[in-house]
């Protein structure tokens, strides 16, 4: 009786856990006022370079110091990311993919993730 | 030995260029996750001078490793050392996080679930829960060893981000698997904010934004049988963290009981680094 219960404590959060949202192409998932959101950085070049900091720091081990990738992770140097709005990039960070093991950096704070953002944005696009 | 292999670890840590972005939290669980492929090493110690007991001296080796975006395992190994006894390997566990919602909300859930295998001799305190009190702490490491707890924990952490500051609650709740006694239960309460909300334009390892300051209250909520305060043990205690950039993450935090049934100050510190990519996943 005692480990039935345990037994259906454990089905339950079980259940719990699989009751995950589906996750698409996360620009289609982007609302329209997050998508028209404006950097308060947008060409402040102290911006880029404290957001070069934060990328050396927290994103360039994925993504690769060039930003270009590295194996399943994406390049962010792509046309598709480069002419992203500043809100979608920036609510990507926020939101993170975890379907596609893009983690949230709500950690940081929102300033700091504009600089990522205006550093990202500064990188320009590239097909290597 | 012990220096060459914490030397070794240091090395190893920045070859592999760490990049965590730690709270300072002890007993308290954000909805953090372990970044998928990354494996954190850590070792948090605990060391108190309980009254009428020897003083002690705890450390817990924690494996973290990110298995999916949404699913953080971890594996802990603890010891302790208690003066005027002896030194004991005390137990390990091992724990699951889940996060059920993909995207970020005002409050976001993390559930839990943790298999403890850990002697009454273990001085961990990594949570407090039941009526947990000071005089488990007085135990002799050969009464404490004498009886091992498999214990099942869960846990509903609740957490926010806004304008910099990081809000978590966990509901802890603990069922001992070997004996038919009544559901215990916790809860820690955690909260932080980095020194800068910005970072610096220029390279640096002793600016604001990276140390980060908070404060921690955890305590036990009895069992089943008796919830509420009493006879249980409180404590409370700032806490700060400093991640040295593309290197480990160290924190502090001194934690003051409550009341007469927990030990008079908990210092805790803790070691942790990130080695990214540990199977070598994502790269060339």
């Amino acid at each position: 009786m005692h480990r039935q219960r345990i037994g259906w404590i454990a089905i339950a959060f079980l259940l719990a856990v699989a009751c995950v949202a589906a996750d698409g192409t996360w620009f289609a998932q982007v609302p329209e006022a997050d998508r028209r959101r404006e950097s308060p950085y947008a060409g402040q070049p102290e911006a880029k370079a404290g957001g070069a900091q934060l990328f050396a720091d927290h994103c360039s081990k994925c993504h690769g110091a060039d930003a270009l990738g590295r194996g399943k992770k994406p390049s962010l140097r792509t046309k598709e990311v480069q002419t992203a709005t500043d809100g979608e990039i920036f609510w990507l960070l926020r939101n993170g993919n975890r379907r596609r093991g893009m983690p949230s950096w709500s950690s940081l704070p929102e300033p700091s993730r504009w600089q990522l953002v205006a550093y990202v944005k500064s990188l320009g696009e590239s097909n290597e | 030995m012990k220096r060459g292999l914490i030397l070794c670890l240091f090395s190893l840590c920045i070859a592999a260029g760490c990049a965590a972005q730690e709270l300072p939290y002890f007993v308290a669980y954000s909805q953090d996750m372990e970044e998928p492929g990354n494996l954190e090493v850590s070792f948090k110690s605990a060391q108190a001078s309980p009254k009428y007991g020897d003083p002690f001296f705890s450390e817990t080796m924690e494996l973290e490793y990110g298995a999916k975006g949404w699913w953080t395992t971890e594996f802990y190994l603890s010891g302790q050392r208690t003066s005027n006894d002896s030194t004991v390997f005390t137990g390990f566990r091992w724990e699951n996080r889940f996060r059920p919602l993909m995207r970020e909300h005002f409050i976001n859930p993390v559930l839990y679930v943790e298999y403890e295998n850990l002697k009454r001799s273990d001085r961990s305190l990594l949570e407090v829960t039941g009526h947990d009190s000071i005089s488990d702490l007085l135990l002799t490491n050969a009464q404490g060893g004498s009886e091992t707890e498999r214990e099942l924990e869960l846990k509903l952490i609740l957490s926010s981000n806004f304008r910099g500051w990081n809000v978590s609650e966990n509901f802890i709740s603990e069922k001992d698997l070997n004996e038919p006694e009544p559901w215990e239960f916790g809860y820690a309460l955690g909260v932080a904010h980095p020194l800068s909300m910005k970072a610096s334009s220029r390279p640096c390892v002793f600016c604001r934004q990276n140390f980060t300051a908070g404060a921690e209250l955890y305590g036990g909520l009895g069992d089943l049988e008796g919830f509420g305060l009493k006879a249980t043990s409180h404590y409370v205690g700032p806490t700060v963290g400093f991640n040295i950039p593309h290197g480990p993450t160290v924190s502090f935090s001194p934690n003051f009981g409550l009341n007469q049934n927990s030990a008079g100050v908990i210092f805790r510190f803790s070691f942790s680094y990130e080695i990214q990519q540990i199977f070598g996943r994502g790269n060339h």
